[in-house]
Protein backbone atom coordinates (compact mmCIF):
# COMPACT_ATOMS: atom_id res chain seq x y z
CA UNK A 1 0.00 0.00 0.00
CA UNK A 2 1.27 3.41 -0.96
CA UNK A 3 -1.17 5.25 1.26
CA UNK A 4 -3.70 4.72 4.01
CA UNK A 5 -6.61 5.35 1.68
CA UNK A 6 -9.76 3.26 1.79
CA UNK A 7 -10.14 3.68 -1.96
CA UNK A 8 -6.70 2.20 -2.50
CA UNK A 9 -7.66 -0.83 -0.38
CA UNK A 10 -10.87 -1.34 -2.32
CA UNK A 11 -9.15 -1.09 -5.68
CA UNK A 12 -6.25 -3.27 -4.60
CA UNK A 13 -8.72 -5.94 -3.49
CA UNK A 14 -10.12 -5.94 -7.00
CA UNK A 15 -13.50 -4.40 -6.23
CA UNK A 16 -15.27 -2.19 -8.74
CA UNK A 17 -15.09 1.19 -7.01
CA UNK A 18 -17.78 3.84 -6.78
CA UNK A 19 -16.86 7.39 -5.88
CA UNK A 20 -19.15 10.36 -5.46
CA UNK A 21 -18.94 14.10 -5.30
CA UNK A 22 -20.01 16.86 -2.98
CA UNK A 23 -19.88 20.56 -3.75
CA UNK A 24 -19.38 22.62 -0.57
CA UNK A 25 -21.78 25.48 0.22
CA UNK A 26 -21.43 29.18 -0.53
CA UNK A 27 -21.36 29.86 3.18
CA UNK A 28 -20.04 28.59 6.47
CA UNK A 29 -22.86 26.16 7.26
CA UNK A 30 -21.54 22.63 7.91
CA UNK A 31 -25.09 21.24 7.76
CA UNK A 32 -25.13 21.69 3.99
CA UNK A 33 -22.37 19.11 3.76
CA UNK A 34 -23.80 16.83 6.44
CA UNK A 35 -27.06 16.71 4.53
CA UNK A 36 -25.35 15.61 1.32
CA UNK A 37 -23.25 13.13 3.31
CA UNK A 38 -26.39 11.35 4.51
CA UNK A 39 -27.38 10.50 0.94
CA UNK A 40 -23.89 9.31 0.05
CA UNK A 41 -23.08 7.23 3.13
CA UNK A 42 -22.87 3.53 2.34
CA UNK A 43 -23.49 4.28 -1.34
CA UNK A 44 -19.99 5.30 -2.44
CA UNK A 45 -16.47 4.42 -1.33
CA UNK A 46 -15.11 7.94 -1.38
CA UNK A 47 -16.48 11.44 -1.89
CA UNK A 48 -14.68 14.20 -3.81
CA UNK A 49 -15.02 17.64 -2.31
CA UNK A 50 -14.64 20.24 -5.03
CA UNK A 51 -12.23 23.16 -4.74
CA UNK A 52 -13.89 26.46 -5.71
CA UNK A 53 -15.42 24.68 -8.67
CA UNK A 54 -16.07 26.79 -11.77
CA UNK A 55 -13.97 29.43 -10.00
CA UNK A 56 -16.79 30.36 -7.65
CA UNK A 57 -15.86 30.80 -3.97
CA UNK A 58 -17.17 28.10 -1.68
CA UNK A 59 -16.20 26.58 1.64
CA UNK A 60 -12.67 25.17 1.32
CA UNK A 61 -12.31 21.63 0.11
CA UNK A 62 -10.24 20.50 3.10
CA UNK A 63 -12.86 21.80 5.52
CA UNK A 64 -15.58 19.99 3.61
CA UNK A 65 -13.43 16.86 3.75
CA UNK A 66 -13.16 17.11 7.53
CA UNK A 67 -16.93 17.38 7.90
CA UNK A 68 -17.29 14.25 5.76
CA UNK A 69 -14.82 12.43 7.99
CA UNK A 70 -16.96 13.40 11.00
CA UNK A 71 -19.90 11.84 9.17
CA UNK A 72 -17.98 8.63 8.62
CA UNK A 73 -17.18 9.12 4.92
CA UNK A 74 -13.86 8.86 3.13
CA UNK A 75 -13.14 12.20 1.43
CA UNK A 76 -11.08 13.06 -1.63
CA UNK A 77 -9.46 16.47 -1.32
CA UNK A 78 -9.64 18.29 -4.65
CA UNK A 79 -6.91 20.85 -5.20
CA UNK A 80 -6.64 23.22 -8.14
CA UNK A 81 -3.55 25.09 -9.33
CA UNK A 82 -5.46 28.30 -10.01
CA UNK A 83 -5.59 29.64 -6.46
CA UNK A 84 -2.41 28.58 -4.69
CA UNK A 85 1.31 28.65 -5.22
CA UNK A 86 3.61 25.77 -4.32
CA UNK A 87 4.07 26.94 -0.73
CA UNK A 88 0.34 27.09 -0.01
CA UNK A 89 -0.26 23.75 -1.72
CA UNK A 90 2.37 21.87 0.23
CA UNK A 91 1.31 23.31 3.56
CA UNK A 92 -2.35 22.53 2.84
CA UNK A 93 -1.39 18.97 1.91
CA UNK A 94 0.47 18.52 5.21
CA UNK A 95 -2.41 20.03 7.14
CA UNK A 96 -5.03 17.95 5.37
CA UNK A 97 -3.13 14.74 5.93
CA UNK A 98 -2.48 15.56 9.58
CA UNK A 99 -6.25 15.77 10.07
CA UNK A 100 -6.99 12.44 8.40
CA UNK A 101 -7.44 13.24 4.69
CA UNK A 102 -5.89 10.41 2.70
CA UNK A 103 -6.85 11.08 -0.90
CA UNK A 104 -6.13 14.03 -3.14
CA UNK A 105 -7.23 14.93 -6.65
CA UNK A 106 -4.79 17.18 -8.50
CA UNK A 107 -6.41 19.54 -11.01
CA UNK A 108 -5.55 22.55 -13.13
CA UNK A 109 -8.85 24.22 -12.25
CA UNK A 110 -11.28 26.24 -14.31
CA UNK A 111 -10.03 29.67 -15.30
CA UNK A 112 -11.42 32.48 -13.13
CA UNK A 113 -12.81 34.32 -16.13
CA UNK A 114 -16.28 32.83 -15.64
CA UNK A 115 -16.22 32.65 -11.85
CA UNK A 116 -17.46 35.10 -9.25
CA UNK A 117 -14.10 36.87 -8.93
CA UNK A 118 -12.94 37.43 -12.51
CA UNK A 119 -10.56 40.13 -11.25
CA UNK A 120 -8.53 37.61 -9.24
CA UNK A 121 -4.86 36.91 -9.89
CA UNK A 122 -4.31 33.78 -11.91
CA UNK A 123 -1.71 31.83 -9.92
CA UNK A 124 -0.72 28.70 -11.88
CA UNK A 125 2.69 28.61 -10.24
CA UNK A 126 2.78 24.90 -11.09
CA UNK A 127 0.38 22.88 -13.23
CA UNK A 128 -1.61 19.75 -12.39
CA UNK A 129 1.13 17.49 -13.76
CA UNK A 130 3.65 19.11 -11.43
CA UNK A 131 1.18 18.97 -8.55
CA UNK A 132 0.77 15.20 -8.99
CA UNK A 133 4.52 14.80 -8.99
CA UNK A 134 4.93 17.07 -5.99
CA UNK A 135 2.51 15.01 -3.87
CA UNK A 136 4.28 11.84 -4.96
CA UNK A 137 7.68 13.25 -4.03
CA UNK A 138 6.31 14.36 -0.67
CA UNK A 139 4.83 10.92 -0.04
CA UNK A 140 7.44 8.53 -1.46
CA UNK A 141 10.67 10.48 -0.96
CA UNK A 142 9.62 12.49 2.05
CA UNK A 143 10.77 15.67 0.37
CA UNK A 144 9.30 19.03 -0.46
CA UNK A 145 9.52 20.36 -4.00
CA UNK A 146 12.60 22.26 -2.84
CA UNK A 147 14.27 18.98 -1.90
CA UNK A 148 14.16 19.64 1.85
CA UNK A 149 13.16 16.75 4.06
CA UNK A 150 9.67 16.33 5.50
CA UNK A 151 9.51 15.08 9.07
CA UNK A 152 6.26 13.12 8.66
CA UNK A 153 5.40 12.61 4.96
CA UNK A 154 1.76 12.70 3.89
CA UNK A 155 0.74 9.21 2.75
CA UNK A 156 -1.96 10.18 0.30
CA UNK A 157 -3.50 8.25 -2.57
CA UNK A 158 -2.95 10.45 -5.61
CA UNK A 159 -5.67 11.14 -8.11
CA UNK A 160 -5.74 13.04 -11.36
CA UNK A 161 -8.38 13.99 -13.89
CA UNK A 162 -8.53 13.06 -17.54
CA UNK A 163 -10.81 14.35 -20.23
CA UNK A 164 -10.95 11.97 -23.20
CA UNK A 165 -13.23 14.47 -24.94
CA UNK A 166 -10.88 17.42 -24.91
CA UNK A 167 -8.95 18.24 -28.05
CA UNK A 168 -6.71 17.27 -29.68
CA UNK A 169 -8.07 13.74 -29.18
CA UNK A 170 -4.95 11.86 -30.32
CA UNK A 171 -2.88 13.59 -27.66
CA UNK A 172 -5.26 12.81 -24.80
CA UNK A 173 -3.87 9.36 -24.11
CA UNK A 174 -0.35 10.78 -24.05
CA UNK A 175 -1.46 13.27 -21.44
CA UNK A 176 -2.85 10.37 -19.42
CA UNK A 177 0.51 8.62 -19.76
CA UNK A 178 2.24 11.75 -18.50
CA UNK A 179 -0.02 11.88 -15.46
CA UNK A 180 0.76 8.24 -14.72
CA UNK A 181 4.47 8.93 -15.11
CA UNK A 182 4.11 11.94 -12.83
CA UNK A 183 2.70 9.67 -10.12
CA UNK A 184 -1.09 9.41 -10.42
CA UNK A 185 -2.48 6.31 -8.70
CA UNK A 186 -6.02 6.77 -9.93
CA UNK A 187 -7.83 8.77 -12.58
CA UNK A 188 -11.31 10.22 -12.47
CA UNK A 189 -12.54 11.12 -15.92
CA UNK A 190 -14.73 13.89 -17.22
CA UNK A 191 -18.44 12.94 -17.51
CA UNK A 192 -18.82 10.40 -20.27
CA UNK A 193 -21.73 10.62 -22.69
CA UNK A 194 -19.96 9.72 -25.94
CA UNK A 195 -19.32 6.01 -25.29
CA UNK A 196 -17.67 5.32 -28.64
CA UNK A 197 -15.07 7.96 -28.09
CA UNK A 198 -14.47 6.83 -24.53
CA UNK A 199 -13.99 3.24 -25.67
CA UNK A 200 -11.49 4.37 -28.26
CA UNK A 201 -9.56 6.26 -25.60
CA UNK A 202 -9.63 3.26 -23.28
CA UNK A 203 -8.32 1.04 -26.07
CA UNK A 204 -5.43 3.44 -26.56
CA UNK A 205 -4.78 3.41 -22.83
CA UNK A 206 -4.76 -0.39 -22.77
CA UNK A 207 -2.42 -0.52 -25.77
CA UNK A 208 0.03 1.71 -23.96
CA UNK A 209 -0.19 -0.49 -20.86
CA UNK A 210 -1.62 2.35 -18.80
CA UNK A 211 -4.54 0.40 -17.35
CA UNK A 212 -1.95 -1.84 -15.68
CA UNK A 213 -0.43 1.15 -13.96
CA UNK A 214 -3.36 3.29 -12.93
CA UNK A 215 -6.94 2.78 -11.81
CA UNK A 216 -9.36 4.50 -14.14
CA UNK A 217 -12.69 5.57 -12.67
CA UNK A 218 -15.14 6.50 -15.40
CA UNK A 219 -17.04 9.74 -14.76
CA UNK A 220 -20.83 9.87 -15.06
CA UNK A 221 -23.30 12.67 -14.39
CA UNK A 222 -27.05 12.08 -14.59
CA UNK A 223 -28.96 14.66 -16.60
CA UNK A 224 -31.70 16.34 -14.58
CA UNK A 225 -33.45 17.74 -17.60
CA UNK A 226 -33.28 18.45 -21.30
CA UNK A 227 -32.17 21.97 -20.43
CA UNK A 228 -29.17 20.65 -18.50
CA UNK A 229 -28.22 18.34 -21.36
CA UNK A 230 -28.37 21.21 -23.82
CA UNK A 231 -26.33 23.41 -21.53
CA UNK A 232 -23.67 20.72 -21.08
CA UNK A 233 -23.53 20.15 -24.82
CA UNK A 234 -23.26 23.77 -25.87
CA UNK A 235 -21.79 25.71 -22.99
CA UNK A 236 -19.27 23.51 -21.20
CA UNK A 237 -15.90 23.42 -23.00
CA UNK A 238 -14.51 19.92 -23.42
CA UNK A 239 -17.88 18.23 -22.83
CA UNK A 240 -19.17 15.85 -25.50
CA UNK A 241 -22.92 15.17 -25.37
CA UNK A 242 -24.12 13.21 -28.42
CA UNK A 243 -27.46 14.03 -30.01
CA UNK A 244 -28.94 10.67 -28.96
CA UNK A 245 -28.90 11.78 -25.33
CA UNK A 246 -30.67 15.02 -26.22
CA UNK A 247 -33.16 13.08 -28.35
CA UNK A 248 -33.95 10.61 -25.58
CA UNK A 249 -34.64 13.36 -23.10
CA UNK A 250 -36.69 15.31 -25.60
CA UNK A 251 -38.69 12.17 -26.25
CA UNK A 252 -40.24 12.07 -22.79
CA UNK A 253 -42.63 14.33 -20.97
CA UNK A 254 -40.95 17.20 -19.13
CA UNK A 255 -41.97 15.78 -15.75
CA UNK A 256 -40.34 12.47 -16.57
CA UNK A 257 -37.06 13.84 -17.94
CA UNK A 258 -35.30 13.46 -14.58
CA UNK A 259 -36.25 9.78 -14.40
CA UNK A 260 -35.11 9.30 -17.96
CA UNK A 261 -31.81 10.99 -17.04
CA UNK A 262 -31.34 8.52 -14.20
CA UNK A 263 -32.18 5.61 -16.48
CA UNK A 264 -29.58 6.76 -19.04
CA UNK A 265 -27.03 7.10 -16.26
CA UNK A 266 -27.66 3.57 -14.98
CA UNK A 267 -27.32 2.17 -18.50
CA UNK A 268 -24.07 4.08 -18.93
CA UNK A 269 -22.69 2.63 -15.72
CA UNK A 270 -23.57 -0.88 -16.87
CA UNK A 271 -21.90 -0.29 -20.20
CA UNK A 272 -18.79 1.24 -18.58
CA UNK A 273 -18.49 -1.73 -16.23
CA UNK A 274 -17.98 -4.00 -19.20
CA UNK A 275 -15.02 -2.03 -20.54
CA UNK A 276 -11.69 -3.68 -19.91
CA UNK A 277 -9.55 -1.45 -17.70
CA UNK A 278 -12.35 0.55 -16.08
CA UNK A 279 -11.77 0.05 -12.36
CA UNK A 280 -14.83 1.91 -11.13
CA UNK A 281 -17.09 4.84 -11.69
CA UNK A 282 -17.03 8.38 -10.44
CA UNK A 283 -20.62 9.50 -10.01
CA UNK A 284 -21.00 13.27 -10.07
CA UNK A 285 -24.64 13.93 -9.28
CA UNK A 286 -24.36 17.71 -9.30
CA UNK A 287 -26.65 19.14 -6.58
CA UNK A 288 -28.62 15.91 -6.89
CA UNK A 289 -27.06 13.75 -4.19
CA UNK A 290 -30.49 12.51 -3.06
CA UNK A 291 -30.76 10.44 -6.23
CA UNK A 292 -27.39 8.73 -5.75
CA UNK A 293 -28.76 5.76 -3.70
CA UNK A 294 -31.24 4.95 -6.42
CA UNK A 295 -28.63 5.11 -9.19
CA UNK A 296 -26.11 2.97 -7.32
CA UNK A 297 -28.78 0.45 -6.39
CA UNK A 298 -30.26 0.18 -9.90
CA UNK A 299 -26.78 -0.23 -11.34
CA UNK A 300 -26.28 -3.24 -9.05
CA UNK A 301 -23.41 -1.67 -7.16
CA UNK A 302 -24.71 -2.33 -3.63
CA UNK A 303 -23.68 -3.24 -1.05
CA UNK A 304 -20.35 -1.42 -1.08
CA UNK A 305 -17.43 -3.59 0.03
CA UNK A 306 -16.09 -3.38 3.58
CA UNK A 307 -12.30 -3.26 3.70
CA UNK B 1 7.82 45.48 -29.18
CA UNK B 2 5.95 46.84 -26.22
CA UNK B 3 2.34 47.28 -27.22
CA UNK B 4 0.36 50.09 -25.64
CA UNK B 5 -2.98 51.80 -26.04
CA UNK B 6 -4.00 55.38 -25.35
CA UNK B 7 -6.01 55.91 -22.21
CA UNK B 8 -9.60 57.11 -22.64
CA UNK B 9 -9.81 60.86 -23.21
CA UNK B 10 -12.06 61.28 -20.16
CA UNK B 11 -9.40 59.77 -17.92
CA UNK B 12 -6.69 62.01 -19.36
CA UNK B 13 -8.89 65.10 -19.04
CA UNK B 14 -9.52 64.22 -15.43
CA UNK B 15 -5.80 63.87 -14.74
CA UNK B 16 -5.06 67.36 -16.05
CA UNK B 17 -8.23 69.13 -14.95
CA UNK B 18 -6.39 71.54 -12.67
CA UNK B 19 -3.71 72.52 -15.19
CA UNK B 20 -3.59 74.98 -18.07
CA UNK B 21 -0.10 74.58 -19.45
CA UNK B 22 0.85 71.03 -20.27
CA UNK B 23 3.36 69.19 -22.42
CA UNK B 24 2.71 65.96 -24.29
CA UNK B 25 5.82 63.87 -24.72
CA UNK B 26 5.72 61.16 -27.35
CA UNK B 27 8.22 58.40 -28.07
CA UNK B 28 9.61 57.23 -31.40
CA UNK B 29 10.14 53.66 -30.16
CA UNK B 30 7.64 50.83 -29.82
CA UNK B 31 4.63 53.08 -29.27
CA UNK B 32 5.19 54.79 -32.59
CA UNK B 33 5.19 51.40 -34.29
CA UNK B 34 1.98 50.37 -32.58
CA UNK B 35 0.34 53.73 -33.30
CA UNK B 36 -0.21 54.68 -29.68
CA UNK B 37 2.26 57.38 -28.73
CA UNK B 38 4.28 58.60 -31.69
CA UNK B 39 4.43 62.10 -33.15
CA UNK B 40 1.13 61.63 -34.93
CA UNK B 41 -0.74 60.43 -31.85
CA UNK B 42 0.76 63.26 -29.79
CA UNK B 43 -0.69 65.71 -32.31
CA UNK B 44 -4.10 64.07 -32.25
CA UNK B 45 -4.24 64.01 -28.47
CA UNK B 46 -3.15 67.65 -28.22
CA UNK B 47 -5.95 68.73 -30.57
CA UNK B 48 -8.53 66.55 -28.83
CA UNK B 49 -7.65 67.89 -25.38
CA UNK B 50 -7.77 71.49 -26.56
CA UNK B 51 -11.18 71.03 -28.17
CA UNK B 52 -12.57 69.29 -25.10
CA UNK B 53 -11.34 72.05 -22.82
CA UNK B 54 -12.68 74.73 -25.13
CA UNK B 55 -16.12 73.11 -24.86
CA UNK B 56 -15.88 73.57 -21.11
CA UNK B 57 -15.01 77.21 -21.77
CA UNK B 58 -11.47 76.81 -20.50
CA UNK B 59 -8.19 77.36 -22.25
CA UNK B 60 -5.45 74.78 -22.48
CA UNK B 61 -1.96 75.42 -23.71
CA UNK B 62 -0.35 72.25 -25.05
CA UNK B 63 3.24 71.81 -26.16
CA UNK B 64 4.21 68.76 -28.18
CA UNK B 65 7.55 66.98 -28.10
CA UNK B 66 8.40 63.52 -29.38
CA UNK B 67 11.66 62.03 -28.18
CA UNK B 68 13.80 59.40 -29.85
CA UNK B 69 13.08 57.15 -26.86
CA UNK B 70 11.90 57.67 -23.31
CA UNK B 71 13.76 54.68 -21.94
CA UNK B 72 17.16 56.33 -22.33
CA UNK B 73 18.42 59.17 -20.09
CA UNK B 74 20.21 60.69 -23.06
CA UNK B 75 16.93 61.52 -24.82
CA UNK B 76 15.01 62.40 -21.66
CA UNK B 77 17.63 65.08 -21.16
CA UNK B 78 16.51 66.87 -24.30
CA UNK B 79 13.58 68.53 -22.55
CA UNK B 80 15.52 69.68 -19.50
CA UNK B 81 15.42 73.31 -20.57
CA UNK B 82 11.64 73.48 -20.95
CA UNK B 83 10.25 71.11 -18.32
CA UNK B 84 9.82 73.91 -15.78
CA UNK B 85 7.57 75.85 -18.15
CA UNK B 86 4.72 73.36 -17.72
CA UNK B 87 2.38 72.49 -14.90
CA UNK B 88 1.98 68.90 -16.04
CA UNK B 89 3.54 66.45 -18.45
CA UNK B 90 1.74 63.60 -20.14
CA UNK B 91 4.06 60.87 -21.31
CA UNK B 92 2.83 59.05 -24.37
CA UNK B 93 5.42 56.27 -24.00
CA UNK B 94 5.01 52.86 -22.41
CA UNK B 95 5.01 53.03 -18.63
CA UNK B 96 8.80 53.25 -18.62
CA UNK B 97 8.45 56.77 -20.03
CA UNK B 98 6.50 58.47 -17.23
CA UNK B 99 8.70 56.73 -14.68
CA UNK B 100 11.97 57.79 -16.30
CA UNK B 101 10.65 61.33 -16.71
CA UNK B 102 9.60 61.46 -13.04
CA UNK B 103 12.96 60.16 -11.92
CA UNK B 104 14.88 62.68 -13.98
CA UNK B 105 12.60 65.62 -13.19
CA UNK B 106 11.56 65.06 -9.57
CA UNK B 107 9.60 68.33 -9.35
CA UNK B 108 7.55 67.73 -12.48
CA UNK B 109 4.05 66.26 -12.37
CA UNK B 110 4.11 63.43 -14.87
CA UNK B 111 1.03 61.48 -15.98
CA UNK B 112 0.80 58.34 -18.12
CA UNK B 113 -1.13 58.90 -21.34
CA UNK B 114 -1.04 55.24 -22.33
CA UNK B 115 -1.90 51.89 -20.84
CA UNK B 116 0.98 49.50 -21.45
CA UNK B 117 -0.47 46.19 -22.55
CA UNK B 118 2.15 43.57 -23.35
CA UNK B 119 5.18 42.45 -25.35
CA UNK B 120 4.00 41.24 -28.68
CA UNK B 121 3.75 41.90 -32.36
CA UNK B 122 1.38 42.84 -35.14
CA UNK B 123 -0.84 40.11 -36.57
CA UNK B 124 -2.39 42.42 -39.14
CA UNK B 125 -2.75 46.15 -39.61
CA UNK B 126 -4.20 47.43 -36.34
CA UNK B 127 -4.10 44.07 -34.57
CA UNK B 128 -1.47 43.17 -32.00
CA UNK B 129 -1.11 40.06 -29.88
CA UNK B 130 0.89 39.07 -26.84
CA UNK B 131 3.87 36.76 -27.22
CA UNK B 132 6.14 37.22 -24.21
CA UNK B 133 5.83 37.73 -20.47
CA UNK B 134 9.50 38.32 -19.85
CA UNK B 135 9.94 35.32 -17.55
CA UNK B 136 13.69 35.63 -17.99
CA UNK B 137 14.37 32.06 -19.18
CA UNK B 138 13.17 31.45 -22.71
CA UNK B 139 11.96 27.92 -23.48
CA UNK B 140 9.88 28.39 -26.63
CA UNK B 141 12.08 25.97 -28.60
CA UNK B 142 10.74 23.13 -26.45
CA UNK B 143 7.20 23.90 -27.53
CA UNK B 144 7.42 24.24 -31.28
CA UNK B 145 8.21 27.92 -31.06
CA UNK B 146 5.15 28.81 -28.99
CA UNK B 147 5.25 30.19 -25.47
CA UNK B 148 2.78 28.33 -23.25
CA UNK B 149 3.55 30.60 -20.30
CA UNK B 150 2.28 33.61 -22.22
CA UNK B 151 -0.29 32.10 -24.52
CA UNK B 152 -1.95 29.38 -22.43
CA UNK B 153 -4.54 31.04 -20.19
CA UNK B 154 -3.29 28.87 -17.34
CA UNK B 155 0.41 29.01 -18.28
CA UNK B 156 0.45 25.20 -18.33
CA UNK B 157 3.79 23.60 -19.06
CA UNK B 158 2.07 20.24 -19.55
CA UNK B 159 -1.09 21.05 -21.46
CA UNK B 160 -3.58 20.98 -23.01
CA UNK B 161 -6.10 21.13 -20.19
CA UNK B 162 -9.47 19.40 -20.44
CA UNK B 163 -11.16 22.56 -21.68
CA UNK B 164 -9.39 22.70 -25.04
CA UNK B 165 -12.05 22.44 -27.69
CA UNK B 166 -11.72 22.57 -31.48
CA UNK B 167 -8.42 24.39 -31.20
CA UNK B 168 -9.91 27.07 -28.98
CA UNK B 169 -9.19 27.98 -25.39
CA UNK B 170 -11.82 27.28 -22.77
CA UNK B 171 -11.91 30.91 -21.71
CA UNK B 172 -12.79 32.41 -25.09
CA UNK B 173 -13.67 31.03 -28.49
CA UNK B 174 -11.62 33.84 -30.04
CA UNK B 175 -8.44 32.69 -28.33
CA UNK B 176 -6.36 29.89 -29.84
CA UNK B 177 -5.55 27.05 -27.49
CA UNK B 178 -1.79 27.35 -27.76
CA UNK B 179 -1.44 23.76 -26.62
CA UNK B 180 -3.44 22.64 -29.60
CA UNK B 181 -1.01 24.57 -31.80
CA UNK B 182 1.96 23.05 -29.98
CA UNK B 183 0.69 19.48 -30.38
CA UNK B 184 -0.14 20.00 -34.06
CA UNK B 185 3.19 21.56 -34.89
CA UNK B 186 5.32 19.02 -33.03
CA UNK B 187 3.33 16.18 -34.59
CA UNK B 188 3.97 17.63 -38.04
CA UNK B 189 7.66 18.04 -37.29
CA UNK B 190 7.94 14.51 -35.88
CA UNK B 191 9.02 16.06 -32.58
CA UNK B 192 6.11 15.08 -30.34
CA UNK B 193 8.62 13.42 -28.01
CA UNK B 194 9.51 16.97 -26.88
CA UNK B 195 6.33 17.04 -24.84
CA UNK B 196 5.86 13.38 -23.92
CA UNK B 197 7.81 13.64 -20.70
CA UNK B 198 6.77 15.81 -17.81
CA UNK B 199 8.09 19.35 -18.02
CA UNK B 200 9.21 20.18 -14.45
CA UNK B 201 7.91 23.22 -12.54
CA UNK B 202 9.23 26.54 -13.69
CA UNK B 203 11.76 28.38 -11.58
CA UNK B 204 10.20 31.84 -11.39
CA UNK B 205 13.21 33.54 -9.80
CA UNK B 206 14.19 34.99 -13.19
CA UNK B 207 10.67 36.34 -13.60
CA UNK B 208 9.10 39.30 -11.80
CA UNK B 209 8.41 36.90 -8.92
CA UNK B 210 12.10 37.05 -8.04
CA UNK B 211 11.76 40.80 -7.35
CA UNK B 212 12.35 43.79 -9.67
CA UNK B 213 14.97 42.89 -12.21
CA UNK B 214 18.07 44.52 -13.58
CA UNK B 215 20.50 43.55 -16.32
CA UNK B 216 24.12 44.55 -15.92
CA UNK B 217 26.53 43.98 -18.78
CA UNK B 218 29.98 44.19 -17.28
CA UNK B 219 31.54 44.64 -20.71
CA UNK B 220 29.45 47.75 -21.35
CA UNK B 221 28.81 49.21 -17.93
S1 LIG C 1 -7.72 25.51 -23.38
FE1 LIG C 1 -5.60 25.46 -24.05
S2 LIG C 1 -4.85 27.59 -23.85
FE2 LIG C 1 -6.78 27.45 -22.73
S3 LIG C 1 -6.16 27.04 -20.63
FE3 LIG C 1 -6.53 25.03 -21.57
S4 LIG C 1 -4.55 24.40 -22.39
FE4 LIG C 1 -4.39 26.57 -21.92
Amino acid sequence: MKSESKLEKILNAGHFAVTGECGPPRGADPEAIRKKAKYLKGMVDMVNVTDNQTAVVRMSSWAGCLILIQEGLEPNYQMVCRDRNRLAMQSDILGAYSLGIKNILCLSGDHQRFGDHPGAKNVYDIDSMNLINMVKTMRDEGRFLSGAEITVPPKMFIGAAANPFGDPFEFRVHRLAKKVAAGADFIQTQCIYNMDKFKKWMAQARDMGLTEKVYILAGVTPMKSLGMARYMKNMVPGMDVPDEIIKRLRGVDKKRQADEGIRICVEQIQELREIDGVAGIHLMAIEWEQRVPEIVESAGLLPRPEV
Amino acid sequence: MIVAERKPISEILDMIKDYHRIMLVGCKGCVTVCNAGGEKEVGILAATLKIARKKEGKELEVAERTLERQCDPEYIEQISDIVDDFEAIISMACSVGPQFLSERYPDALVFPGLNTKFMGGALAHGVWAERCQGCGTCIVHLFGGYCPITRCSKSLLNGPCGGSSNGRCEIDKDIDCVWHLIVEKLTRQGKLSNILSVQPPKDWTTSRDGGPRKVVREDLA
